[in-house]
């Protein structure tokens, strides 16, 4: 039975930051120097969010959702031309405004859970910050700029498949 | 130095003992600050620390002192002003009133003084009446919780520090911190001379109590409790702001930087290299380098200590100081003075 020789935790805590030390110095360290190298977020990391305006009929479920109401919609009904000649003109929505406030935005991503129609996405962007705190209010063309950034949608993880037939294509 | 200020006007003179004085407590601490402080707990922590600020961010202490320098100068309304503007300096004098009995070289010193060890541990105490003033004249209960804390804390460490000191002082036989180091230069370990008798060898209870009391009277981890920040904001410290913390942050860091040097002179044979003739002219050369470079040795282990170890509480504090440390000092003593009388 070999013999356990019991080393006091006050020696093992220096010899963690020791060794530590000498990783760092030879191995490099855990952290990266942030503005000249960046680590690419996950894929479905929560950077900002991107409005698909072709998509938005102006429901309003989004604003309606949001905890802190950063939300902004406005937009007005017209009549588009009839589908079949001699028909009656369609109601439709049109969006004139749509802006997020991410000076309030707490990035909860309720509004793309609840878009019925697919016109709001996560996209792992985060480098928006600005000098002036009112520049945080991206408006529908900014926020329709972000769409370029959203990532192809990846599955979700093994074993999942059966949930994803429940989700509406 | 002694020789060539011999021949100089008083006021040269002083000029020049300013001067090598202000280097001697800033280098210190600069080089402390950024080499462990910043770098040192940096890679202990799996990071690089300061990068930006010139080559591997050598220029950031700079940058720091520049920052604090622009910062106001905020005295709350209910505080006694002149008690609170003159606390800093009084920690700050005691730091500089240290320097002044380690010598550097066989002719280079500030004082010599026949009790040189005594005055270093007597001025060493004023900081905890500097410490005291300014908690008890920021008119907040932080900070008077933080000084009476520190108060009680310097107070205990004191009595380990200085009965660790006396195992040396009774083998070297002298209080006179350059005959110390002579001592250890030209001692003996059972009848062989080549390394000299560096006191750490025969001394190492005393270098290891010494070690923990000046971790605590630096109020560094893990004996930071009057600094406490997740209780105290930070102490006696929390009414400080620009130029005024500033000279708490550079008390702080010179007085490790001093603290080190002085043990290296205790315990570890000061300016003195093994296998030279101690009276050789080359130490007065050589021996601030080689007294810096044993400073940062004791530097490293104290700063390795503050990086590791978490918080003690407070009664764990004072019982380690009067239970453990106090006894097992004064239980050296008696053994180096029996030693002492038997060879």
């Amino acid at each position: 039975m070999a013999i356990k020789i019991k080393i006091p935790g006050m020696i093992k805590g220096l010899g963690i930051t020791f060794g530590t030390m000498v990783r760092t110095l030879t191995k490099g360290s855990h952290t990266v120097q942030y503005p000249h190298v960046k680590e690419a977020p996950t894929p479905r990391a929560r950077g900002v969010i991107a409005l698909h305006e072709e998509n938005c009929t102006s429901c309003m479920l989004c604003a309606r959702e949001c905890p802190d109401w950063c939300i902004y919609i406005e937009g007005h009904k017209y009549k588009a031309p009839p589908r079949r000649p001699g028909g009656k003109p369609r109601k439709k929505n049109a969006l004139d405004r749509f802006d997020i406030d991410y000076s309030l935005c707490m990035y909860c991503g309720i509004c793309v859970d609840v878009c019925p129609f697919e016109a709001l996405f996560w996209t792992p962007e985060y480098e928006y910050s600005e000098l002036k705190i009112s520049n945080l209010l991206h408006d529908k063309n900014q926020l329709g700029k972000w769409m370029e950034t959203v990532p192809e949608f990846e599955d979700y993880e093994k074993g999942s498949e059966a949930k994803k037939a429940q989700v509406p294509e | 130095m002694t020789l060539i200020l011999a021949e100089m006007a008083y006021w040269q003179e002083t000029s020049i003992r300013l001067l090598v004085g202000l280097a001697a407590v800033l280098l210190p601490a600069g080089t402390l600050v950024y080499l462990f402080l910043f770098k040192m707990m940096s890679f202990m922590q799996s990071r690089l620390g300061p990068m930006e600020a010139g080559p591997y961010g050598s220029m950031q202490l700079l940058a720091e002192v520049g920052k604090f320098l622009q910062k106001e100068d905020i005295i709350p309304r209910s505080a006694d002003r002149l008690i609170f503007k003159l606390a800093p300096f009084v920690v700050l004098i005691s730091t500089f009133l240290l320097v002044l009995v380690i010598p550097a070289g066989p002719d280079l010193w500030f004082i010599d003084v026949d009790t040189g060890i005594f005055l270093a541990l007597a001025v060493s105490s004023i900081s905890v009446i500097g410490i005291l003033m300014a908690g008890w004249a920021s008119a907040s209960k932080y900070s008077l919780m933080g000084a009476l804390r520190a108060t009680g804390q310097l107070i205990a460490y004191e009595l380990p520090l200085v009965l660790a000191v006396v195992g040396v002082v009774i083998q070297a036989g002298t209080l006179n911190v350059q005959n110390i180091v002579m001592a250890q230069a030209t001692g003996e370990i059972f009848g062989y001379g080549g390394i000299g008798n560096p006191f750490i060898f025969t001394q190492f209870v005393g270098f290891a109590i010494f070690l923990i009391a000046v971790q605590a009277e630096l109020t560094q981890p893990p004996f930071d409790m009057p600094v406490a920040e997740s209780e105290l904001v930070t102490g006696y410290l929390t009414e400080y702001s620009g130029l005024r913390f500033l000279m708490f942050f550079i008390g702080e860091f010179a007085t490790a930087g001093i603290f080190s040097a002085l043990a290296a002179t205790l315990f570890l044979g000061g300016w003195y290299v093994p296998g030279l003739d101690p009276t050789d002219g080359l130490f007065n050369v050589i021996g601030p380098a080689v007294l810096f470079a044993k400073m940062l040795l004791v530097a490293f282990l104290i700063f390795w200590f503050r990086f590791t170890y978490p918080r003690f509480r407070e009664d764990q504090l004072q019982k380690l100081a009067w239970k453990v440390l106090i006894p097992l000092s004064l239980i050296n003593i008696v053994i180096t003075g029996v030693l002492k009388v038997v060879f």
